[in-house]
């Protein structure tokens, strides 16, 4: 039974890997975030681990006044995934101020505050409520949660009210603050939201939101969830966020982004790295392994250093090279998931 | 504080139409009171089955050849208890431990009810004995369908000083449901307090049966739930706070375990228009 052990993920040692990354000038010690709405306000998860060991702590988006949610069922398990009809259930921006924020400040935990508003005024006003906040080390726009009733109401389908938030938000925060942009993916051009946000002062992107899904109970031939529609989230949703991530960073590939959609492993993590993303939320995962956040930052540490990465910053995008250009200078010997070696051409005998 | 252990399978036995499956689950047993419960990972580590799975506490053993162990209570409803089901000694499963508020216990010696549906007698067999030993009086009301689905009515019947039985098709003790035979039971011990915990309807009429004798109910509710530690907000519940007003309150971290007169149980399942933060009929957006 001695194989029985207390899981203490964060007290290996990491390998020697800059993990450091800035996300619109600020700088973090380590990629891996919570997700919104995946962690709360990070409480919970510190029973589980040390959360000041991740980049950031993503916090549930918050709202100008205390929100009920919709009503149960807002929860469905579908493969390797879930949909969630939550509907921005929270305490509002007050007291969270009083209580989430100041015990994030307090324990020393990078906070990144995912707002969420129903006009551009609520948001601007969620921004002036952040300002000169200790602990506040980015603000996370949610311009796209699907579980609202008005579908009108997703700003991120739309450029021009999307730009709108956004600058409303970046003219009303600490300049020294970034302001990220969460997309959807349910757009036809999700580099065009992209693009319209960042003209408008996003310093990055958070790729992607939930994806709008539904599930009917065969047995009472009535949809499961209790606002009938909700978001669909979890590894199901990965190859979606991951062609996000790359489409946005070919788009604009100055911009930081956030990368987040069913990230599981350290190996998905770093797909996302891979694809443009110069950091990692943990979301869904989180639901069904508490200790995920820390467990994927060691193996995306792990993942980086057997493909002899000294730093991050140099596998941030790298799928997009040409196929030609990249030789790996220090091969690993060890691991057999590494990159392949250039193999010298092989010769053949000539025809008889 | 919960503590997230690498379990490993003891036991598995069959309990009537449930399953009992042991666990040595260290550092879980230790910090276990009656009312805690577990959730677990189901479907291994490639799983598609990505919510964790939450079932109230049976019994513990806080150490032995095996260390700490914890049972639970279980019937197959899917797939993912289907997939536990299978689970074989030593199998290992990912477990998280001890969630929720346990059961408030009474101070000096009371008179006790515990009332059960189904195997929602599991986390009360374990109360039942902290109760007698603190001296109380321990009356049990075991109800469900069929007797293959009445949990624990030996160990109850042990435990007590009188116990009623009932099943809606009356293969044992009284056809019926216990609130049939509860307002009996509650007059007749002189009851100061009342514990449940079974399906959302019994433990509404527990409480109101309660509530009309002035006797304080303890019930653990059943809502589903995604994590069981309470960062995803899918176990709410509409309940009366000590200031009066109503929340979506987490039956995770703030239940299982409420007051059987603060759970607003004709609107389960809605937001009513009183609870804080609850749309206004005019706007939309929720």
């Amino acid at each position: 039974m001695s194989e029985l052990t207390v899981r203490h993920a964060e007290a290996a040692p990491l390998p020697d890997v800059d993990l450091s990354t800035s996300l619109g000038g600020v700088t973090f010690p380590n990629p891996v975030f919570t997700a919104s709405g995946c962690a709360a306000a990070g409480q919970e998860l510190d029973q589980f681990f040390d959360i000041t060991a991740l980049g950031g702590v993503v916090t549930k988006s918050i709202m100008l006044a205390p929100r009920s949610g919709r009503p149960t069922p807002r929860m469905a398990e579908t493969p390797s995934g879930m949909l969630n009809s939550i509907g921005l259930q929270g305490p509002g921006i007050e007291a969270f101020l009083e209580h989430d924020l100041a015990w994030l400040a307090d324990r020393g935990a990078r906070a990144v505050v995912s707002i969420a508003g129903g006009s551009v005024e609520d948001y601007a006003k969620l921004a002036m409520k952040l300002r000169g906040r200790p602990g506040l080390a980015m603000v996370e726009v949610n311009i796209s949660c699907p579980n609202v009733e008005d579908r009108g109401q997703v700003f991120a389908c739309d450029p021009g009210a999307a730009a709108a938030v956004v600058q409303a938000v970046r003219r009303n925060t600490d300049t020294r603050i970034p302001v990220f942009a969460k997309l959807s993916p349910d757009v036809t051009d999700i580099a065009m939201i992209a693009r319209s946000c960042v003209n408008a002062g996003a310093d990055g992107l958070s790729v992607i939101n939930t994806l709008l899904g539904m599930v009917i109970d065969t047995a009472t031939m009535r949809p499961v969830l209790g606002g009938v529609t909700g978001g669909l989230s979890g590894p199901a949703i990965r190859p979606v966020a991951v062609r996000c991530v790359w489409q946005v960073h070919q788009a604009l590939p100055d911009v930081p982004i956030l990368g987040m959609g069913g990230i599981r492993t350290g190996l998905d993590a770093l797909e996302f790295v891979l694809a443009g993303a110069s950091a990692v939320s943990v979301g869904t995962t989180v639901f069904g392994d508490p200790t995920a956040p820390v467990r994927v930052l060691h193996e995306l540490a792990h993942a980086l250093a057997q493909r002899g990465f000294g730093r991050l910053e140099d596998a941030i995008g790298l799928a997009h090279r040409p196929p030609e250009i990249y030789v790996p200078e220090e091969p690993d010997p060890v691991g057999d998931d590494q990159l392949p070696l250039v193999r010298q051409p092989v010769g053949f005998e000539e025809e008889r | 504080m919960p503590v997230q252990v690498q379990g490993e399978v003891l036991s598995m036995r069959r309990v009537g139409a449930y399953n009992a499956m042991t666990i040595v689950a260290p550092g879980i047993a230790e910090r276990t009171k009656p009312g805690h419960f577990v959730a677990l990972q189901v479907g291994g580590a490639e799983s598609s089955m990505m919510l964790r799975r939450a079932f109230a506490i049976y019994d513990v053993k806080e150490r032995g050849v095996y260390g700490g162990t914890v049972e639970f209570i279980f019937s197959v409803h899917g797939k993912g208890t289907a997939w536990l089901a299978a689970r074989r000694p030593q199998d290992k499963l990912d477990v998280v431990g001890p969630l929720g508020k346990p059961f408030r216990l009474p101070q000096g010696r009371v008179n006790a009810t515990l009332v059960g549906g189904g195997y929602g007698s599991a986390p009360l067999l374990p109360l039942a004995k902290v109760l007698r030993e603190r001296g109380c009086r321990v009356d049990f009301v075991l109800g469900a369908a069929s007797i293959d689905r009445l949990f624990g009515q030996l160990d109850a019947k042990r435990m007590s000083s009188s116990i009623a039985v009932t099943t809606d098709d009356g293969s044992m003790g009284e056809r019926g449901r216990v609130s049939d035979v509860l307002p009996q039971v509650l007059d007749r011990t002189g009851c100061d307090v009342v514990y449940a915990c079974g399906p959302m309807a019994m433990l509404r009429a527990v409480s109101e049966l309660a509530a009309e004798r002035g006797i304080p109910a303890q019930v653990a509710v059943e809502e589903s739930m995604a994590c069981g530690i309470g960062v995803c907000m899918t176990c709410v519940l509409p309940v009366v706070g000590d200031d009066g007003v109503s929340r979506m309150v987490r039956s995770c971290v703030e239940g299982p375990v409420f007051l059987g007169d603060r759970v607003r149980w004709d609107d389960v399942g809605t937001v009513p228009d009183d609870v804080l933060g609850a749309p206004q009929s005019t706007g939309g957006g929720h």
